[in-house]
């Protein structure tokens, strides 16, 4: 009992967190963008490891080079092209981080932290955020969604909804992506917005339901994680990738064996 | 009631492409824009949806009005958990009027269903989205007799409603059977 009253709030942090990432996955995948779910993590962790340098609060530093990332983002994707952004982001917090661990010693622990995930030192803070930055990503994508599927399957055709709110959703994944990975760890942030959506794309005969899935699975998968790891005193990010990618590859191979046996069967004219 | 105003339009992307164009455009009208490959009908539809670059000339659009854009390229569908009738309720169209061989399909994800099918159920989408003008790019690419025929309906039928609408295509049977009139563009050859 007394062990649950630690870490409920890491629990609740997390739990938050899984499904904003669950949820925003799919919108990545949509647009072909999954790689922005490393990108904006890893610039959000360089960020929160110079805002450590500087004394700042963590929080703010990530915030602030993943919003700053969203912008370079808006405004070049279409002179370099997304995915050529996204490379460079990854890149240019990929070096920062590893230049700011190996010669700064207080920017080491941190950054050792960020890479393994260090869930289990939530507090407060990262609690609130978390609930915070899920009101506003259901919010969002509650009354936009609808308008990002439709800018995306059909720019020709009037929009709902201000294309200028449309065109937030790369700040609103930013804003998630880089507190998450400031409590999860980037890999373990990656792989909850990459491994749900993705089953979820293969898996799903709608999009609503693609959504419900995605969301089951990562916060059946991270739950399943977080008492796994804290049970056997293991590092939480890399249980949460195991955890994520068994329970996601096999729902889509279990998805596939069954559309074989169907066509067999039909084949067979059983 | 007019809807559209086109006044020696030369539209393009870089470079202009079309020769200059007028044409008024009215509710309840079909017009056809015919000519070579190349000769910038599609760009003009692009460039009156705001796509493309209007390099000269005037555009006018009545107040209020809302204008659809149907390219020749199909919205990227594969792999999508999305199904029929999320796909028309995405862009406001009703599934009334769908053809019978549509209407058992609409919970199914569009992936799912044939190429025809998901070309006419993609098509439906912007036929009957809300919206006054419909700007039509090769609509009939794709499309077997019975999907053809049920266009012509549908296009007149919207016509009827109220809409205008633009139609470029190459298929001279569709053009005769539905348009009011057809504008012929040559090309820039400047």
């Amino acid at each position: 009992m007394d062990d649950w009253l630690i870490f409920w709030k890491p629990y609740l942090t997390g739990l938050a967190f899984s499904i904003q990432l669950a949820l925003i996955g799919l919108y990545l995948q949509l647009r072909r963008e999954w790689l922005a779910a490393l990108a904006y993590g890893q610039v959000g962790a360089a960020g929160a490891l110079l805002a450590q340098v500087m004394a700042w609060p963590l929080a703010l530093g990530g915030l602030l080079f993943s919003a700053g990332a969203a912008v370079a983002k808006t405004l070049l994707a279409r002179p370099l092209g997304a995915g050529v952004m996204f490379v460079l982001l990854l890149l240019l917090g990929w070096s920062a981080c590893l230049l700011l661990t190996a010669n700064l010693s207080v920017a080491e622990r941190l950054g050792q932290a960020m890479f393994a995930g260090q869930l289990y030192f939530a507090g407060t803070t990262e609690l609130l955020l978390a609930l915070l930055l899920l009101l506003g990503t259901l919010g969002y994508l509650r009354f936009f969604g609808p308008s990002l599927l439709q800018s995306f399957l059909y720019p020709g055709l009037p929009c709902n909804q201000s294309r200028r709110w449309v065109r937030c959703f790369d700040l609103c994944a930013a804003l998630v992506l880089a507190a998450a990975v400031m409590s999860m760890g980037v890999m373990g942030v990656f792989a909850l917005a990459f491994v749900p959506s993705w089953s979820a794309f293969r898996c799903a005969g709608s999009w609503r339901l693609a959504c419900r899935q995605s969301v089951v699975l990562g916060i059946g998968a991270y739950s399943l994680s977080f008492f796994l790891a804290w049970y056997w005193d293991q590092p939480y990010g890399p249980m949460l990738v195991a955890c994520l990618l068994f329970f996601g590859v096999a729902r889509v191979l279990g998805l596939g064996w069954k559309t074989h046996c169907e066509q067999m069967r039909r084949r067979g004219g059983i | 009631m007019k809807l559209l105003h086109v006044e020696q339009v030369v539209a393009g992307w870089q470079q202009p492409v079309t020769p200059p164009v007028s044409l008024v455009l009215n509710r309840g009208e079909i017009i056809g824009l015919s000519g070579p490959n190349g000769g910038g009908k599609s760009t003009l539809l692009a460039a009156l949806a705001g796509q493309g670059r209007v390099f000269s000339g005037l555009v006018s659009v009545s107040q209020g009005v809302r204008i659809c854009f149907q390219t020749q390229t199909l919205p990227p569908l594969d792999g999508l958990p999305l199904s029929g009738r999320e796909l028309l309720a995405l862009t406001g169209a009703s599934p009334e009027g769908l053809p019978s061989w549509l209407t058992g399909c609409l919970t199914q994800r569009l992936d799912r269903l044939s190429g025809g099918q998901r070309q006419y159920l993609s098509l439906w989408a912007v036929l009957q989205a809300p919206g006054e003008i419909l700007l039509l790019d090769e609509p009939s690419n794709h499309l077997d007799a019975a999907g053809a025929k049920h266009l012509k309906v549908a296009l007149k039928r919207r016509a009827a409603q109220g809409a205008g609408v633009l139609l470029v295509s190459h298929d001279q049977d569709l053009m005769h059977a539905c348009c009011d009139r057809i504008v012929v563009l040559e090309g820039n050859r400047g």
